[in-house]
């Protein structure tokens, strides 16, 4: 009998970093699914190549450091996955490459790879991208358009580093009524104008490709929780935080400010709630450390979205909040059992 | 009516719930035969081993003498059997190191009755003669930790106990033997409790049970005394609630402040199994040449809890209970915090609580992947001791060990191996603080 010697424990959960990183990734394939029906075969274009091109910038990286490959672990198909979903869908294709390739060498390989990078690679390539192409990625287009399973939005397929066509005679071939070109942040914001629950329930609402339906996010993401896959504590604190403070604005001036639910369902505060801020890598670990990283976003996108320049919030919300994950842990290292009380 | 979600068992925060694979415990426990040889080492416990008093060549009786206690923090050794002293000299161990052991060749036509006892009435001795009497049996914590029965029952007068701790939890996957105790044993388990508390002078006793073993509650629950001085507690089943500070903390809300021992708090804890052995033992006035241990795991054809004599040879063990070929690990004590080895000439001693033989299959693979540590904080989330396990892998893969034990109180770790067993990227994080610990050690001795 050859014996084997290894140390305790001699067991094993046998959940491991793929495992997780996949039930991510099956999570937000309704939030896709329901972005394609809605907008057609220019969303369903950018999920497949913002993803592709995420694994392509992953898989060169590996090449370059000369280590194994590193896509089996499903971390680069999630980055690509959340970067399109945050991503209007008459995105053109090539800059949703160039904003892929962005949220893996500058978000995450700069950094050392999987779980050492301080900033959610997707916020990171979007970010990137916000800055590069400030006009698409502010450029909106109706959702549930007639010929939307026949033909792409225009700009999507604008050829590799050409400026997109206007597409305002386009968006009015649609006989869509009503339709104005902007966010219902945008047209809260300049026009005091909100939209009803409803639609934003049912998806009729401008917004990037997978921030329409908040109440799919909402039970996609009820489902990870439940499953253990990511920490409820986190979405539970940027809600929750957000909620309360545009709660007390909105009782201190109606008419100005909006009410919560306008808050916790426009925009990708639900999206970044679930899926952006519960990023393993670059939220905290300790118990309060969650807590106040959550509370922080929650905090940061109304104050951003009420007294900012921009009409949303999130994203820097969220990588504000990422940069100081290390440092609120280290404030908030739990008590240990039998430590001194009032004293980490 | 009764919602059982309202009814809660007591429990501490964090832990695991692994698979507990614990078939074994509706088996009776059975009787192992004598191997031929039995090697009985001077150490079995924690404190100076024994100092050998038989010869190479003599003949010993089961139950005799073989070596002598060296000091208070030390146990005598019993002949396991009636045989001959083959060789005393060193022996492989369990730990790997070679250690000064009897060898005896057993007898194998002899009746192996215990020959040699002094029973006594407990109820006339006093404290100091029932502590000689307790060290005379040479009992040491059958638990696993090994600690002599007698010196953790010597309680000082300037810190006194208010309360016994009896820990039936078992919460280690496979082992049954406390359970398997505590149901056939009960009589045995209240004397010894008993003893206990009149040694340490505990007016109340708390046996804590894990709740997977409603028959052991039942039975203790069945002898109880009338006087209400002895109660048992259902525990939650989860794992590590048979640590120290975890089952005091569930059965009594207190915590024991870092770096000190129970008693700090008035808190005595002892194993199921040595109260047991305790109660059958020092009335009969006999000393320990056999224990119940269990035999389990996925490699073995006849899985259960066995009395073994101490000194068997793990070889001859495993050829009794049919160890499969498949059998790739061989672990003694718990899959959690047990060891395992690397030879079957070690022998059984009082603190192997189990002997687990795991194949191929139940092992982590090992091609499985390590990843870099994604920061997850499960780790955080089952922590017993409510320490950071992530943080201190990042600093140990830095190997700033010495960070670890100032900020983030590495020596707390008591090793239950939560934190290695959640990983998702597979980091061997307790692993890692046993080396720390072990290279602090080193420095600080230095």
């Amino acid at each position: 009998m050859s014996m084997e010697l290894r140390t305790s424990p001699h067991q094993h959960s046998g959940r491991d970093v793929p495992t997780i990183m996949r039930n991510v990734v099956y999570a937000m394939l309704p939030i896709c699914a329901f972005s394609v029906w809605q907008f057609g075969l220019s969303a369903a274009a950018l999920i497949l190549v913002v993803t592709a091109s995420c694994l392509v910038a992953e898989r060169i990286n590996n090449l370059i450091r000369g280590t194994s490959s590193s896509l089996s672990d499903w971390s680069a198909t999630i980055t690509g996955v959340i970067l399109a979903l945050t991503l209007p869908p008459s995105f053109p294709l090539w800059m949703g490459a160039v904003s892929g390739f962005a949220a893996i060498w500058l978000g995450k390989s700069l950094f050392g790879g999987l779980g050492q990078n301080p900033f959610n690679p997707a916020l990171v390539g979007r970010a990137f991208v916000q800055a590069a192409f400030p006009t698409a990625i502010s450029t909106w287009v109706p959702a549930f358009s007639s010929q939307r399973f026949n033909e792409f939005i225009p700009t999507s397929l604008t050829a590799p580093f050409m400026t997109p066509p206007d597409i305002a005679l386009w968006v009015k071939q649609q006989g869509i009524d009503a339709f104005t070109g902007a966010t219902p942040l945008a047209r809260w914001k300049f026009e005091n104008i909100t939209p009803s629950s409803m639609d934003f329930l049912t998806g009729h609402i401008t917004a990037s490709a997978g921030e329409t339906s908040a109440i799919l996010i909402l039970l996609c993401g009820l489902y990870l929780a439940a499953r253990k896959f990511l920490d409820w504590r986190i979405p539970v604190a940027v809600l929750g935080s957000a909620m309360l403070l545009a709660w007390v604005f909105h009782l201190a001036q109606p008419l100005r400010y909006p009410t919560p639910s306008f808050v916790l369902l426009s925009g990708g505060l639900m999206l970044g709630a679930w899926f952006m801020a519960t990023d393993m890598a670059t939220s905290p670990v300790t118990p309060r450390g969650i807590w106040l990283y959550g509370a922080l976003i929650g905090i940061l996108t109304v104050v951003i979205r009420y007294f900012g320049g921009l009409t949303e919030g999130v994203m820097y919300a969220i990588l504000i909040a990422n940069a100081t994950a290390s440092l609120l842990d280290q404030f908030n290292q739990p008590r240990i059992l039998g430590g001194k009380r009032g004293k980490s | 009516m009764r919602l059982p979600f309202l009814k809660r068992a007591a429990t501490f925060e964090h832990g695991i719930h692994p698979d507990y694979h614990k078939e074994t415990g509706s088996l009776p426990i059975r009787r192992l035969p004598f191997a031929p040889r039995l090697i009985v080492p001077l150490s079995q416990h924690i404190g100076k081993p024994a100092v050998c008093c038989v010869s190479v060549g003599q003949e010993v009786l089961r139950g005799q003498v073989i070596a002598t206690a060296d000091g208070f923090v030390s146990l005598p050794v019993h002949a396991p059997a009636t045989g001959v002293v083959e060789a005393i000299g060193v022996m492989p161990s369990a730990s790997g190191k070679m250690m000064e052991s009897i060898t005896i060749r057993v007898y194998q036509a002899d009746s192996q009755a215990v020959q040699v006892s002094a029973p006594q009435d407990i109820d006339a001795l006093d404290k100091q003669a029932l502590l000689a009497a307790i060290q005379a049996t040479g009992l040491s914590g059958l638990g696993g930790a090994t600690f002599p029965a007698h010196v953790k029952l010597a309680v000082p007068p300037e810190t006194p106990i208010d309360t016994l701790v009896v820990n039936g939890a078992e919460c280690e996957p496979f082992l049954t033997c406390d359970h398997r105790v505590m149901v056939e044993r009960t009589q045995d388990l209240i004397r010894g409790i008993r003893i206990a508390m009149k040694v340490s002078g505990a007016p109340r006793t708390v046996i804590g049970v894990e709740d997977n073993k409603p028959d052991a509650i039942a039975a203790i629950q069945a002898a109880l005394p009338a006087d209400g001085t002895i109660t048992v507690k259902a525990l939650e089943t989860k794992y590590p609630q048979g640590a120290e500070d975890t089952i005091i903390y569930a059965l009594l809300g207190r915590e024991i402040p870092a770096g000190q021992r129970p008693a700090a708090i008035g808190v005595l804890v002892n194993n199921v199994m040595t109260l047991a052995y305790l109660g059958k033992l020092l009335p009969a006035g006999e000393g320990i040449v056999e224990r119940v241990l269990t035999v389990a795991g996925p490699a073995v054809e006849k899985p259960g809890n066995y009395i073994v004599p101490i000194g068997t040879p793990l070889r001859f063990l495993l050829e009794q209970v049919g160890a499969r070929s498949s059998a790739k690990e061989i672990i003694l004590g718990g899959p959690m915090m047990g060891m395992t080895i690397s030879s079957l000439d070690v022998p059984i001693t009082k603190g192997t609580s189990g002997v687990l033989a795991f194949g191929k299959a139940q092992l982590p693979q090992e091609t499985q992947r390590v990843y870099s540590c994604v920061k997850c904080g499960e780790c955080l989330k089952v922590c017993p001791k409510f320490l950071n396990p992530s943080q201190m892998g990042l600093l140990a893969a830095k190997r700033e060990y010495e960070a670890m034990a100032e900020r983030y109180n590495l020596d707390r770790c008591f090793e239950c191996g939560c934190c290695s067993y959640v990983c998702p990227s597979h980091i061997p994080l307790v692993q890692q603080f046993r080396i720390a610990k072990a290279i602090n050690r080193e420095k600080a001795t230095s």
